[in-house]
C-alpha cells in the first residue's frame, strides 16, 4: 500500500497512532485525522457506491456537504448508517463499513444498473411498471425498495444517552473561520454573552487549512490567539463540534453538540450528543462558503474533488488526494490548490481554466485558458483526463472549482428567499432583520480582508467595533461554467441520487418546468447532502433549457435540518420509561402493600386489581365486587380532578359552568354535576360540594382533570371576569379513597373523631369537613359510584397511605378488601352509570338519560347550542343497558348492534356497545351501549355484531341499570 | 403520449428527446364555463372528473403557485379508509377504491402500495374505541383486523415491548391501507385533465371574486380578470382567505403541521404505523426515507414551518415507540397548512351564492380524501346537488347540529 | 416561537395553549333569536393571514388567559396582554 501522507505539515498528531478499520480491512492514521482523510492518506479513494447506477465513488468534499462517502459506522444498537467519512473523527478502534454495495465496494452487482441507464432517466418510473396492476405491489415495488435506501439502520436499541439544553446569549456566532472569529471577539469585548458555535471539531473554521496570513502571522495562529482570548472571557461559551441546524420563530436556533461522536464509547454519564436550543439577542451567520463542483463527464470518478477539499486534505490533514492532479476551474481560487499542492511536492499536471481571458496564475503550472474537462477517465480511479478539443493530460487526481455558494440555509429557512449575485456567481442571503445578519464569505464577501472587517462590524453589540488586523487578499474573480455541454459520459449535478446534466432539460421538456418541480421529478436536490453541492448548478443548467435567469428560477426552500440530526439527540432522555412522567397517587404506597397491578391511565399509574395468589383479572375483579358488596372495599379514587372554589359569587359561577344549579346546594351536601361544552356536548361530570356559604369544592373525571381547570379559567377570565370567586387545582393536595358496601358505616365510624355516623349526621349526599384519627383533617362525603352505601374520604394527600392502611385495619373484621378500577368499573356498568365509554365528545344530556339536568332558568355554557335539531333528533343514539338473551354468550365493548333479520351494513348499523362488564352479581356479561332511539326500544332483542373478532349474538336492549334498579342499597 | 413501457423504450431510442410535455402552460381565457381555484390535489382531481366523468370542456384550474405546491406536495403520503363514523366511512372508503385503480385510469405510476395501516392501542379504553371503529368499518365492508399485542409484535418485533412507558397491548391493521407517492398525485391528475381539454394556470393568484345579485360572475388574478359560470374553491388552507373574497366567514382554522423525512435506509418499516400513546406515525417511501410526522404545532398560521417544541415532542414519541430510532437521522421537516375544521370534517358543498362551491375543512386528512373529494366535488359542481357519499359534508352542519367529530372533541379546530 | 406573558416574561410557544379567535365575543342572550350569533360565535373563525388577535392560555405558567396579537405568516408576536384587560378595552370602546 502507497502512503499519500505528505511529509509534514498538518493539525494532526504524527507521534501518535490510530488503528481503523474500513469494510475489514485494517489501517492507521492519527488523531486529527477524520476517517476520510485517513482513507486517503492510506491511498483509498472508493468509499462508496451512488444511489441509482452503483457507480464507485470517492470523497467530494471535506466536510458536512459529502455525498458520497457516506458508510455505516459503529456495531449494534450504536450503528449509524450514513455517516459522513469527511466529518468522522477518527479515533482507536473505528470499525467502519460501506453501503449500498452488493456483494462488495469493489465489486457491485447494482452497478448493472448503469447499462439500462439510458432508460433511468429522471421519472421514468412514472411511465412504467403499472402493468400488470397486481405486479406494482407483488414484484416492482419490493425490488425498487430494496434497491433503494442506503446504509442499513440498527434494529436495536441505542446503547448511548442524551442531553438537552437550553441556553440564553446577547449574540450567537455560527461559524468560527475569519469572520466568526471577529464578530465573537467583537460581541465579547463589547460586554455581550456570547456562544461561538462550530460544527466543526476544532475551531478556526477556513483558518485550519487556508495558507494566509492575518496580522502578520499565518491565519492559523492569528486564529489561536483569538480563541485564547475568547477561551478567557466569562462571558463568552465556545461550542466545538456544534451545528446550528435550523433557526425558528423568535430568533431561536436549535443546534447539536457532538459530545462523544469522537470516541469509541461516551465515558460513563456523559451523553453522546447534547441538543441545544439557543435564544440568542443577535446572530451573526459566519458559516462560510461551499466551493462548487463543476458538471462535466466523469466529474464522479473517485479522485475528482473539490478544490478547496483537496487543499483541507493536503494543509490540514496531511494527505494527498494523488501524485499528480489536474485543477479545473472558472474562478481564481483553484490556483490556490494548485500552489499548495505544488508546495506540498505533488505534481501538478496543469490548471484547465474554462476562462479564456483568466489572469491568474499558479507560478510553473501550465495554465490552459479557455479550455474545459469534457470527460475523465479510470472507473474507480482516475487515470486522465480529456480536455474539449481534444488534449489527454494523465493525471490521478482533479480538482475542480466551479465557484463559491454562500451558506445562506439558516437564513432562508423562515422563508426568505436568497438573492442571486451576479458579481460572485451565488446566491446571498436575504435581508432577515437587524437580529440576524449573515457576513464574510456567508454574506457573499470573497475577500478574506472583507470577511474580517464585517465580522467585526457585525458582532459588534455596542461602542466602537474591535481593529481589524491587516491581511493581504487573494483576487477573486469567477465566470460562468455550469455545465461542459461537450461531456462525454454522465455529467452528475447531484451525486448521490445520480442526477445528471441531462435529466433537468429533459424535466423542463416534459412540463415541470419549476424549480420546484424539476427538483421533485429529478430528485436532483434531495439526497442527504440537501443540493449543498448540486443546486446551483442544477438551477443554472434548468435556467439555461428554459431560457430564464438564475434569479428567474431562484432556489428551492431551504428547510431545517442544515445537516441531519439524530432522532435521539431530539428524544434527549425523554426514551423508553422516561418518556412521560409517572403521576403516582398519595396511595400509591399503601396499593403496591397490597399487591395492586397498576395500570396507565393518561400519565397515572392506578390501582386495577388486587390479585391473590394465583388469580387473572377476572377473579380478582370480581372476588373484589363481591366483597364490597357483601362487606366494605377501599378503593383509591384520588385521580379524580379536584378544583377549589371560592368566593361570593362561586354558585353563580358553578351556575353557568354546569347545565344544573349549584347556587341553590344546601351547605354541606353535594350534587351531581353535569358540564356541557358551548357547543352543547357533554364535556364531564362529578360531584361538586358546598363546603361553605362561598366555597365550593369540584371533581372532575380522571381523563378530564386539566381540561376542566383550564375550562374554568378561561370561563372566569375571559367570560365573566367580573365575577367574585376563585379557584386553584388541588387534585394533588387531597387523597381520596371511596368506602363501600353494607360495612363500610361501620367501618368509618372506628376512626372519625367525636362524630356519631348515622343517616342524621351524615346522609345521602352528604359532604362534612371532619376531624379523623385523632386530629387529622378530612371531608367526607357520602356519595356512591358503586350503587352501595358508600362514602368518599379526602385527606390532605401526605396522610393518604396512613389512612388508607388505617381504614383497612379498622375493616379488617368485616372483610375489608382494597378493589382496584376494574372492579369500579364493574360496579358502575352493574349500576349503569357512564364514564369515558359513554362520555366521548358527542353525546349530549338528552343521550345520556339526563336531559331532565338541564335548566330552563339560567345562561350556562351550552345552553343555546344544545338546542339544535341536530341535537335533539329523536333517531340519535342514546344510552341503554345491553346483555346477552343466553346468559352463557359474551358481548365485547366495540360491537355493533344490528336488527334481527338484518344484514350487517352502515344503514342498517343501529348503534353499538361502549362498555362490558363480567357481573359477578348477575352471573353474566352485561353491557351499556349506545342505541339509535334506544329508551324507546327497551326489551327488544337485537344482534350483537362483532365481526372483527367474529361472533354474532343475540342481545336484549334493558334499561342500564342492571342491578339493584331500586337503589335499596344505597340507602341500606 | 401513453405512458407505458413500449413508449419509454421507444424514447429511450430517441435519446428522450421526443416525450411530450404532460401538460399545457396555457395563458389564461378570458372566460371559462368553470374555475377551479386551487391547482393541488382536490382542485386537479376536481377539475380531471369534471372532464372524464361529466364531459364537461371549458375549464380551468388556477394555481397561485406552481401545480402541486400545496398540501398534495407536502403531505405524509398516507392512504386509509379506517374512519369511525358513518359520515366517512364511505367516502374514504370509495376514495380507496379510486386509489386502487387509478394509475391505470389516469395512466401515470403514482406508486399506490397497500403495505398496511396499523394504529397501536395502549389501554383498554383505546382497545375498545377500536373495536368500535374496526366494526364500524367491517359493517361497511372495509377490511379491518382487531391485532393483541403478540400479534403486533410478530409484525414489528423491533418495537418497544420491553421498557415501554405505555406498554403496545394491540392495534387495528388496515391492510389496504398505505401510501401513494404523493407529488405523482398532482401530476397524474393534471397530465389528465389536461389531456381532456382543462386549461391548468400556474403562476395565477386569485386577488377577488365578482359575485353579483347573488351570482358569481368571475374572479380576478393577477393576471386578469376570468370570467366564469361556476367557480369551486379548493385551496385547501388558504380556503378562509379565499373565502373571505366573497364575504364567507368559515367554521375553519388554518394551522401548520410539521412533517418530517429522515436519511434513505434499507427497507427498515414495511408498512404505516402510529403511535398511540403520543404523536408519531411513520412509514417509510419506496426511496428509502422514513416519513414521519405527529400533531399540528397548535396555534393559527399560514407559515409552512413549524417550531421546536412539536419536533421534539414527535420525535421523542418516535423513539418512544422505536428505540432504534434514536441514531437514525432527520435529513429535513416542512409545514403545510392545514384547514381544520370546527368538526374535523370537511365540507364539500354548495354556498348560498349561486354558481359558488366550496371544498375545504380536509385538516390533515386530505391526501387520501383526494380521488373522492374530486369525484364528489365534480359532482357537486356539474349537478349543482351533493354526491351522495359527501352528503354528510355540508356546510350547515354546524348550525343544524349535525357535526361529524370523529374525535369528539367539539368546536375546537386544533384538538381535531 | 416566544411569547411575552405579563406575569412572567418571555416564555417558550410549548408553554402556551391556544384557542384562537379573540374578536368573537360570547352573546349575551338566550333568546332563540340571538340563535345565529351563537352559531358565528361558536363555529365561524376570522382566519387571517397576517396580525391575528388570539385567545392563549399560559397553561404552563401562571395559567393567565391572554390575547396575544401575532402574525399568522411570520409569527411575529407584537403584544401579549390579559384577556380581561383585553375585553375590558373592547367593551369599553363600543357605544
Amino acid at each position: 500500500m502507497t502512503s499519500f501522507r505528505l511529509a509534514k505539515g498538518g493539525l494532526i498528531d504524527r507521534n501518535s497512532a490510530l488503528n481503523f478499520k474500513f469494510d475489514g480491512r485494517s489501517f492507521t492514521g492519527h488523531p486529527g485525522d477524520t476517517l476520510a482523510s485517513a482513507l486517503i492518506a492510506n491511498g483509498v479513494h472508493l468509499m462508496g457506491r451512488s444511489f441509482k447506477y452503483h457507480r464507485p465513488r470517492g470523497v467530494i468534499s471535506a466536510g458536512a456537504s459529502e455525498p458520497n462517502a457516506l458508510v455505516e459506522l459503529r456495531e449494534g444498537g450504536a450503528k449509524e448508517a450514513n455517516t459522513r467519512a469527511t466529518v468522522i473523527e477518527l479515533y482507536d478502534g473505528l470499525a467502519a463499513r460501506s453501503q449500498n454495495r452488493w456483494p462488495s465496494l469493489d465489486f457491485d452487482i447494482g452497478a448493472l444498473n448503469s447499462l439500462a441507464s439510458s432508460m433511468f432517466v429522471a421519472g421514468f418510473y412514472y411511465k412504467t411498471f403499472m402493468w400488470p396492476k397486481s405486479f406494482w405491489e407483488k414484484i416492482y415495488e419490493p425490488i425498487i425498495r430494496k434497491a433503494a435506501g442506503l446504509g442499513t439502520a440498527s434494529r436495536e436499541a441505542d446503547p448511548d444517552k442524551y442531553e438537552k439544553s437550553y441556553a440564553h446569549c446577547d449574540m450567537l456566532v455560527i461559524g468560527s473561520g475569519p469572520t466568526g472569529l471577529m464578530a465573537a471577539l467583537a460581541a465579547a469585548r463589547s460586554g455581550g454573552r456570547v456562544i461561538l458555535a462550530d460544527e466543526g471539531s476544532v475551531l478556526g473554521g477556513s483558518l485550519l487549512f487556508e495558507t494566509e496570513e492575518i496580522g502578520g502571522v499565518a491565519g492559523y495562529d492569528w486564529a489561536q490567539g483569538v480563541l485564547a482570548e475568547l477561551g478567557s472571557m466569562p462571558n463568552v461559551t465556545l461550542l466545538p463540534r456544534t451545528t446550528i441546524f435550523g433557526w425558528y420563530d423568535g430568533n431561536v436556533f436549535g443546534a447539536v453538540e457532538r459530545v462523544n461522536d469522537h470516541v469509541l464509547a461516551p465515558p460513563p454519564y456523559e451523553p453522546r450528543q447534547r441538543y441545544w436550543r439557543i435564544i440568542a439577542g443577535h446572530a451573526v451567520l459566519a458559516a462560510g462558503a461551499e466551493e462548487r463542483p463543476i458538471v462535466f463527464g466523469g466529474n464522479d470518478i473517485p479522485g475528482v474533488m473539490l478544490a478547496s477539499a483537496m487543499r483541507v486534505y493536503a494543509n490540514r490533514y496531511g494527505a494527498a488526494a494523488g501524485q499528480s492532479v489536474v485543477v479545473f476551474t472558472n474562478n481564481d481560487s483553484g490556483y490556490r490548490t494548485a500552489r499548495n499542492m505544488l508546495a506540498h511536492g505533488v505534481h501538478v499536471e496543469a490548471v484547465v481554466d474554462s476562462r479564456p481571458d483568466a489572469k491568474a496564475g499558479a507560478g510553473s503550472v501550465q495554465v490552459l485558458r479557455g479550455r474545459m474537462i469534457a470527460a475523465v477517465g479510470g472507473g474507480k480511479g482516475v487515470t486522465g483526463v480529456e480536455l474539449s478539443g481534444g488534449t489527454h493530460i494523465a493525471c490521478g487526481t482533479v480538482a475542480m472549482s466551479g465557484g463559491w455558494s454562500p451558506i445562506v440555509n439558516l437564513a432562508c429557512q423562515r422563508g426568505a428567499k436568497p438573492k442571486w449575485d451576479a458579481a460572485i456567481l451565488g446566491f446571498v442571503p436575504p435581508d432577515v432583520g437587524p437580529n440576524f445578519t449573515a457576513a464574510g464569505s456567508a454574506a457573499g464577501r470573497m475577500l478574506l480582508s472583507e470577511c474580517l472587517a464585517d465580522g467585526a462590524t457585525k458582532g459588534t453589540l455596542k461602542g466602537k467595533a474591535p481593529a481589524v488586523p491587516k491581511c493581504r487578499d487573494e483576487a477573486f474573480a469567477i465566470s460562468p461554467l455550469w455545465w461542459v455541454k461537450e461531456s462525454r459520459g454522465k455529467a452528475f449535478v447531484d451525486y448521490q441520487n445520480d442526477s445528471t446534466a441531462k435529466d433537468l432539460p429533459l424535466a423542463a421538456r416534459e412540463g415541470y418546468r419549476d424549480i420546484e418541480l424539476a427538483k421533485r421529478y429529478t430528485t436532483a436536490g434531495m439526497a442527504t447532502d440537501q443540493g449543498k453541492l448540486g443546486n446551483v448548478n442544477a438551477i443554472a443548467i434548468l435556467a439555461q433549457a428554459t431560457g430564464r435567469s438564475m434569479d428567474q428560477v431562484g432556489t428551492t426552500s431551504f428547510r431545517p435540518f442544515y445537516t441531519p440530526v439524530a432522532f435521539g439527540a431530539f428524544a434527549g432522555p425523554f426514551t423508553g420509561h422516561h418518556f412521560q412522567p409517572v403521576r403516582k397517587t398519595p396511595l400509591h404506597d399503601w396499593a403496591e402493600e397490597r399487591g395492586a397491578v397498576f395500570v396507565e391511565t393518561g400519565l397515572w399509574m392506578r390501582s386495577s386489581w388486587f390479585p391473590k395468589e394465583g388469580e387473572g383479572w377476572l377473579a380478582s375483579a370480581s372476588r373484589e365486587v363481591k366483597a364490597t358488596r357483601g362487606g366494605v372495599g377501599i378503593c383509591d379514587v384520588s385521580t379524580l380532578g379536584k378544583i377549589d372554589i371560592q368566593g361570593d359569587d362561586a354558585g353563580l359561577f358553578l351556575d353557568r359552568l354546569y347545565c344544573n344549579t349549584f347556587s341553590t346546594l344546601g351547605l354541606g351536601k353535594a350534587r351531581y354535576g353535569l358540564m356541557l361544552r358551548e357547543d352543547g356536548i357533554v364535556f364531564d361530570d362529578g360531584t361538586t360540594s358546598r363546603l361553605a356559604e362561598d366555597h365550593y369544592v369540584m371533581t372532575t373525571t380522571t381523563a378530564n382533570a386539566a381540561k376542566v381547570m383550564a375550562h374554568v379559567e378561561f370561563a372566569h377570565q375571559v367570560l365573566w371576569p367580573e365575577l367574585d370567586v376563585t379557584y386553584v387545582s388541588v387534585t394533588e393536595q387531597w387523597a381520596q379513597m371511596a368506602l363501600a358496601g353494607p360495612k363500610s358505616r361501620a367501618t368509618l365510624r372506628k376512626i372519625v373523631d367525636g362524630l356519631i355516623l348515622s343517616d342524621e349526621t351524615v346522609p345521602y349526599l352528604a359532604a362534612k369537613e371532619i376531624t379523623i384519627l385523632g386530629g387529622i383533617p378530612a371531608r367526607l362525603f357520602r356519595i356512591s359510584f358503586s350503587g352501595e352505601h358508600a362514602y368518599e374520604l379526602a385527606v390532605p394527600a401526605d396522610y393518604g397511605n396512613l389512612v388508607a392502611r388505617a381504614l383497612c385495619q379498622a375493616g379488617a373484621e368485616f372483610g375489608i378488601v382494597p378493589y382496584g378500577v376494574e372492579a369500579l368499573s364493574i360496579m358502575r356498568v352493574e349500576k349503569g352509570h357512564v364514564a369515558g365509554g359513554e362520555l366521548n365528545g358527542t353525546v349530549t344530556a338528552a343521550d345520556l338519560g339526563l336531559a331532565k339536568m338541564m335548566s330552563a332558568k339560567k345562561d350556562y355554557i351550552g345552553r343555546m347550542m344544545a338546542g339544535r335539531e341536530g341535537l335533539i333528533d329523536a333517531s340519535r343514539q342514546c344510552v341503554v343497558g345491553i346483555r346477552p338473551v343466553d346468559k352463557a354468550d359474551r358481548i365485547k365493548s366495540g360491537a355493533h348492534i344490528l336488527k334481527i333479520g338484518d344484514r350487517p351494513s352502515m344503514t342498517n348499523d343501529q348503534g353499538y356497545v361502549s362498555s362490558v362488564a363480567w357481573s359477578p352479581m348477575l352471573n353474566m356479561w352485561i353491557g351499556l351501549a349506545l342505541v339509535a332511539n334506544g329508551r324507546a326500544r327497551l326489551g327488544e332483542t337485537v344482534r350483537v355484531w362483532d365481526g372483527l373478532r367474529g361472533t354474532d349474538v343475540a342481545g336484549e336492549i334493558c334499561d342500564p341499570v342492571h342491578f339493584d334498579r331500586e337503589n335499596r342499597r344505597l340507602h341500606a | 403520449m401513453k405512458y407505458s413501457v413500449f413508449s419509454l423504450l421507444k424514447n429511450t431510442l430517441s435519446g428522450h428527446k421526443n416525450w411530450a410535455p404532460a401538460w399545457r402552460e396555457p395563458e389564461p381565457r378570458r372566460e371559462y364555463d368553470i374555475v377551479i381555484v386551487g391547482g393541488g390535489g382536490h382542485g386537479l382531481a376536481t377539475a380531471y372528473y369534471l372532464a372524464k366523468e361529466h364531459g364537461l370542456k371549458n375549464i380551468a384550474v388556477l394555481e397561485k403557485g406552481w401545480l402541486g405546491s400545496g398540501n398534495i406536495g407536502r403531505n405524509t403520503t398516507i392512504i386509509r379508509s379506517n374512519y369511525l363514523l358513518p359520515g366517512n366511512n364511505p367516502f374514504y372508503e370509495f376514495s380507496m377504491k379510486l386509489w386502487e385503480n387509478l394509475e391505470q385510469d389516469f395512466n401515470f405510476n403514482a406508486m399506490v402500495s397497500q403495505r398496511g395501516v396499523l394504529n397501536l392501542c395502549h389501554s383498554d379504553a383505546q382497545r375498545d374505541a377500536f373495536a368500535r371503529r374496526g366494526n364500524g368499518m367491517r359493517i361497511d365492508g372495509v377490511d379491518a383486523e382487531l391485532l393483541d399485542a403478540h400479534d403486533v409484535k410478530e409484525m414489528y418485533p423491533f418495537f418497544d415491548y420491553k421498557n415501554a412507558r405505555f406498554p403496545i397491548k394491540g392495534g387495528l391493521l388496515q391492510r389496504r391501507g398505505g401510501t401513494v407517492r404523493h407529488d405523482a398525485v398532482a401530476w397524474g391528475y393534471a397530465r389528465g385533465a389536461d389531456g381532456r381539454g382543462v386549461d391548468i394556470i400556474q403562476n395565477c393568484e386569485v386577488t377577488g371574486i365578482r359575485i353579483e345579485n347573488g351570482k358569481v360572475l368571475g374572479v380576478d388574478t393577477n393576471r386578469g380578470h376570468i370570467a366564469c359560470k361556476k367557480l369551486g374553491l379548493a385551496a385547501a388552507g388558504n380556503s378562509s382567505e379565499v373565502a373571505a373574497m366573497a364575504g364567507l366567514k368559515l367554521p375553519i382554522e388554518s394551522h401548520v403541521l410539521q412533517a418530517f423525512v429522515s436519511e434513505g435506509l434499507k427497507p427498515y418499516i414495511d408498512g404505516v404505523v402510529t403511535f398511540g400513546a403520543g404523536h408519531f406515525y411513520v412509514s417509510q417511501s419506496d426511496k428509502g426515507g422514513l416519513v414521519f410526522g405527529g400533531d399540528i404545532d397548535g396555534y393559527n398560521s399560514y407559515a409552512r414551518r413549524g417550531n421546536l417544541p412539536m419536533v421534539e415532542h414527535v420525535v421523542e414519541a418516535g423513539v418512544a415507540m422505536i428505540p432504534s430510532l434514536s441514531r437514525v437521522r432527520v435529513l429535513r421537516s416542512w409545514g403545510g397548512i392545514m384547514d381544520m375544521s370546527m368538526d374535523g370534517s370537511p365540507i364539500i358543498d354548495k354556498t348560498h351564492i349561486d354558481g359558488l362551491y366550496l371544498n375545504a375543512g380536509w385538516c390533515y386528512g386530505g391526501f387520501k380524501a383526494t380521488p373522492a373529494s374530486g369525484w364528489c366535488f365534480a359532482h357537486t359542481i356539474a349537478r349543482d346537488e351533493p354526491h351522495r357519499l359527501s352528503a354528510a359534508f355540508r356546510l350547515d352542519r354546524f348550525r343544524r347540529g349535525y357535526m361529524i367529530d370523529e374525535k369528539g372533541q367539539g368546536a375546537t379546530p386544533n384538538l381535531h | 416561537m416566544l411569547i411575552p406573558c405579563p406575569h412572567c416574561g418571555t416564555r417558550p410557544v410549548e408553554e402556551f395553549t391556544f384557542l384562537g379567535d379573540a374578536s368573537v365575543a360570547r352573546p349575551a342572550s338566550n333568546d332563540p333569536a340571538s340563535m345565529e350569533q351563537w352559531f358565528e360565535y361558536v363555529y365561524l373563525r376570522s382566519n387571517p393571514k397576517g396580525r391575528f388577535d388570539e385567545y392563549v392560555q399560559h397553561s404552563g405558567g401562571c395559567r393567565s388567559w391572554l390575547v396575544i396579537s401575532r402574525d399568522t405568516d411570520s409569527h411575529e408576536v407584537f403584544g401579549c396582554v390579559m384577556a380581561k384587560d383585553y375585553n375590558r378595552k373592547r367593551k369599553g370602546a363600543k357605544p
